[in-house]
This record gives C-alpha cells, structure tokens and sequence, in this order.
C-alpha cells in the first residue's frame, strides 16, 4: 500500500475519486428530486391547498384579514348540554350528560366580507367545543340539506364557472351551464337545496354538518353520522319581500340573542350500510334513525374584533376521541384548505369585524 | 482498530434518520395535497413527538457516551465544517418539533397525538405568534433537508473517498 493521504487534491483528483465523488453526487441530486416531487415542485398543474385559497381570492378579490370564505360573520359563545344520548354511540366525552363550553362563529358562504345580507346567502354556524380534557370538537354546518359539489376538483371548477362577470355583475351562464352538465351530481344536489325553504334568519335556521363522519362507540364499532342543529325557534320562511338594511340577518340575530338565548337540538342523523358517507351531495334516506344529543344554546355575540372565533380555523377533522372522519374526499380537503386559508389570514393584519353586533350580547 | 461509536448511539442514528427523513416526505407531502393531507397530518403530529423524545435522549447519550474522535490527518477545516453541521442538525432536530408544538399552541388547536391522547399547549393562543412559527416551521425543515443532504454526502465521501474509518464508526 502506498502511503497517501485521503483528503489530498491528488488524491480526490484521481479518476477513481472523481467517479465515485459524481456518483455521491446523484445519488444526494436523486433524494433532493424525490423531494421536490413529493412537495409538488414538478407538477405545478395538481390541485393543492394553495391553488384551491388562489381561486378564492381570484374570485372574490383579496381581502386580507378574513376567511377567504364564509367571510362575513359574528363571534358567539354559550354551552352544549348534552343528555346523555349518544353515549352509547360514541365514547366522545361530549356526548357523556354534561355541559360543554362552545364558542362558534354565524356566517354567510361567500368569500366577500362586505357582501350584503340577503336571500341567496347560505348561512353557517361554526362551533368549537371545549371539552374538559383539554380535547375539542369543531365542526362547521350550513342551512342546506346536501352540498352541491362531491369532491375538490368540482369545488374548485365550480368556483371558477360561479365567478361573477366584471361587466354583468352576474357569473356567465353558459359557464354555469357547462358545470352542471359535466356534473349532474351537482344539479341533483341544487335542486334538492332549492326544494327545501330558507328559514328566515340566523335563529330559526337549522344547520347540517353535511359530510358524514363515524361515531366510535366503546366495543369499538363505527356509527355513520351525519348532525345537525335543529332551531328550537319556530321556523319561519324567508319573507317576499327582501328586509331594508345591509346585515339585516345579523341584526335580527343580535337582536334575538339580546332577548333571550337561542337553542339548536344537536340530532344525530344515523346512517344505514350502503347510506353513502363519501358523497355529500346525497341525502340518505329520510327514515333513518335520528339521536337527539342534547341541547346548544347561544348566550351571546361578539364582533370578530373582540371574539374568540377569529383566530379559530374551524377544520371539521378536530374531533374528539370517539367522533372520526368518514371516507368523503371533502373532509380532508376542507381541512388542508382551511388550514391554507388560515395561515394566510393570521399573517395579516387584523381587520375590522365585518359585521358588529348591536346588542354586544 | 478505529474506535466506534457506541451500539445506542448507532441504533439512536440510524432509527432517526430513517424516521427524519421520512418526516420531511410526510411534511411536504402532506401541505401541497387536498386528499392524503388528513392522513398525513395524523402521523406527522405523534411522529414529530417521538423524534423529540428520541433526539432528547441522544442528546444525553452523547454527552454520556461521546463520540470518537475524527481522524487526526483530517484537514481542520474539514473536521469544523463536520463539528458545525452535526451541532447545526442536534439544533434543527430540536428546533423542529418544538415549534411544530409551538405553532400548534399558537393555532389553538389541540395537539393531538392519537385517540384521545393530546398534548398541552406550549404557548399561548396568539395570532401574531402563528404568523412566525408556521413559515420558520417550513423554513426550519428546508433547512434541515439541506444539512441532511450535506451529512449524507459528506458521509458517504468518507466511505468512498477518503476511507478514513468515519463511515465505519457509525456502521459497526
């Protein structure tokens, strides 16, 4: 063996130590590749979390701040009691009787925070309950029965086809038409939303989570669920005639808690085998068995300025032990989209609240 | 014979850095995709706290147990830029997941490692907060997946090139 050292320039100059200094070299360029693949680099074209917040703002404009949907809303707080019901469906700690502390949010769909109330609006209510064991359960519903669209891609194409025409106003409606005949899923899912009358505001509503999800109960086995917050306020439809006033709905509302509390029956929607759980925009059948879980009531309202429900990402995958996702392709969706949406807001500055409530509860 | 490093040391390296590694996948998997970002998110969380117990114990490990000294011919440049990096992936694999906890303290959401099974929050529930810790989360993991492609490459230089028993040390 002839005395040499390593690290010497002629000794990495040789050819033998060239060939293998390149071969290190793809493999280390091989592995950083495969990274960037993974993280999407090379496929700019796939649908992610950042494109899907994009087209949000795309069409409806940049308003920092603000969820880049369901942007116009109110912060509440009050307390779910639970009775006891669903203990036997679900270990959830929730469902055990008992009161649980919530906080939520009242909104409007849309991403424009400064849109004005009004009949075509679907009105959300977003909950957070937190639970004693330092657990949580959110989950954002709205006053629809099914949602329209069964996947992301149709989400984000339907964004796009709703857009509204800079000159009209109004989305183009041969877009619009071309939509809906490449999916009738969605035109089912319309006119099932559109059979089914508004109520006439916030308090009066009832509100469906409208993806399915599994209720673990404690010898394991797995419920399908779909919930709702059923309105103990008598229903009342949305009047002819279109109430004065830009946040009309908000100010009722305000104006209702102010009076008194306003309850929801929390009512657990049981699904069947073969109910489907990964479509939302199929309803199941409407004898299925229903649970009443017990009871929310909204004791007050905040502005988005002073509530908790601002800094709060209602990802409807924060659940409690006993409560998991079903296989519908949305859930993880909203999720990651929200999650997008929400680390874009908070390193933006704080807004005004689009909405204040008169009352301050 | 050149000295080795202990058998936990090697274990402790070798289950790391097939779990680091995979954690960076699952991490930049997980934030561009729409359909396997729940999934990912599940096992990225309690991972992330298994890497931080386990670089917790290293670290004791190490200062109980050091490890060989580099080859005395090794140019000291070559043996600084060795020292800085190894302490630059200690801080990294550190850094890591306690600002993922963090963020998520800062998100207010519960940091959740399986079932029931959740963490408290290490930080308050602050928006200004967030906005710093989730990008230096993605800038921290950048940079951790560059010192590991620099710790691969300078690791297998030493097995390849300069044969100095380095490589060895950490293989038996």
């Amino acid at each position: 063996m002839p005395d040499r050292n390593p690290y010497s320039l002629a000794h990495l100059t040789k050819p033998a130590s060239l060939a293998r200094l390149g071969g290190i070299g793809v493999v280390v360029l091989a592995i950083a590749a495969a990274f960037a693949g993974t993280a999407g680099w090379l496929s700019p074209d796939r649908l992610g979390p950042d494109a899907m917040i994009d087209r949000f703002e795309e069409v409806n404009g940049k308003h920092p701040g603000f969820r880049r949907n369901h942007a116009k809303g109110v912060c509440l707080t009050g307390s779910f009691e639970s009775n006891g019901n669903a203990a036997r469906l679900s270990t959830a700690p929730v469902f055990a009787a008992g009161r649980t502390p919530v906080i939520g949010r009242f909104a409007l769909a849309g991403g424009m925070p400064m849109m004005a109330d009004g009949p075509a609006a679907v009105r959300s209510l977003a909950l957070e309950f937190q639970l004693a064991d330092g657990q949580q359960w959110r989950t954002g519903m709205n006053d629809i029965p099914v949602f329209p669209l069964k996947d992301p891609q149709a989400f984000y194409e339907q964004l796009a086809a709703g857009k509204p025409d800079p000159k009209t106003g109004k989305p183009d409606p041969a877009a619009l038409q071309a939509f809906l005949s490449s999916h009738p899923e969605t035109a089912k899912a319309l006119d099932l939303i559109k059979a089914q009358p508004f109520s006439s505001g916030f308090a009066n509503a009832t509100y469906n989570a409208l993806n399915a999800f599994l209720l673990v109960d404690a010898s394991g086995a797995k419920h399908p669920a779909r919930w709702s917050m059923v309105a103990v306020d008598a229903f009342a439809p949305e009047p002819a005639e279109m109430p004065n006033g830009k946040n009309y709905l908000f100010d009722a509302l305000a104006a209702r808690v102010k009076q008194a509390p306003v309850q929801w029956h929390l009512i657990l929607t049981l699904g069947q085998p073969g109910d489907p759980t990964g479509d939302s925009t199929l309803p199941w059948p409407a004898d299925r068995e229903k649970v009443d879980a017990g009871l929310l009531t909204v004791m007050a309202l905040q502005g988005e300025d002073v509530g908790a429900c601002r800094d709060v990402n209602f990802d409807p995958l924060i659940l409690p032990s006993g409560i998991v996702g079903s296989d519908d392709p949305l859930l993880s969706a909203r999720s990651a989209a929200y999650s997008e949406s929400f680390t874009r807001r908070e390193g933006e500055a704080k807004p005004p609240s689009a909405v204040q409530p008169a009352t301050g509860g | 014979m050149a000295p080795t490093f202990p058998l936990l040391s090697r274990l402790l390296h070798w289950t790391m850095a097939v779990l680091i590694l995979a954690m960076l996948f699952v991490g930049v998997a997980m934030v561009s995709s729409l359909a396997d970002y729940s999934r990912l998110v599940a096992i990225h969380r309690p991972l992330g706290i298994l890497l931080l117990v386990l670089v917790a114990i290293r670290l004791i490990n190490r200062l109980l147990a050091p490890p060989p000294p580099l080859p005395a011919a090794m140019p000291s440049l070559l043996k600084v830029a060795a020292h800085a990096s190894h302490w630059l992936l200690y801080g990294l694999m550190f850094a890591l997941p306690l600002v993922g906890w963090g963020m998520l303290s800062a998100a207010g959401n519960p940091i959740v490692l399986i079932g029931g099974l959740h963490l408290p929050p290490i930080l308050p529930h602050d928006k200004a907060l967030y906005a710093i810790l989730r990008p230096a989360h993605t800038l921290l993991a950048y940079l951790l997946f560059l010192t590991f492609l620099a710790h691969l490459g300078a690791a297998l230089t030493h097995a390849l090139v300069f044969k100095d028993g380095v490589f060895r040390s950490m293989v038996k």
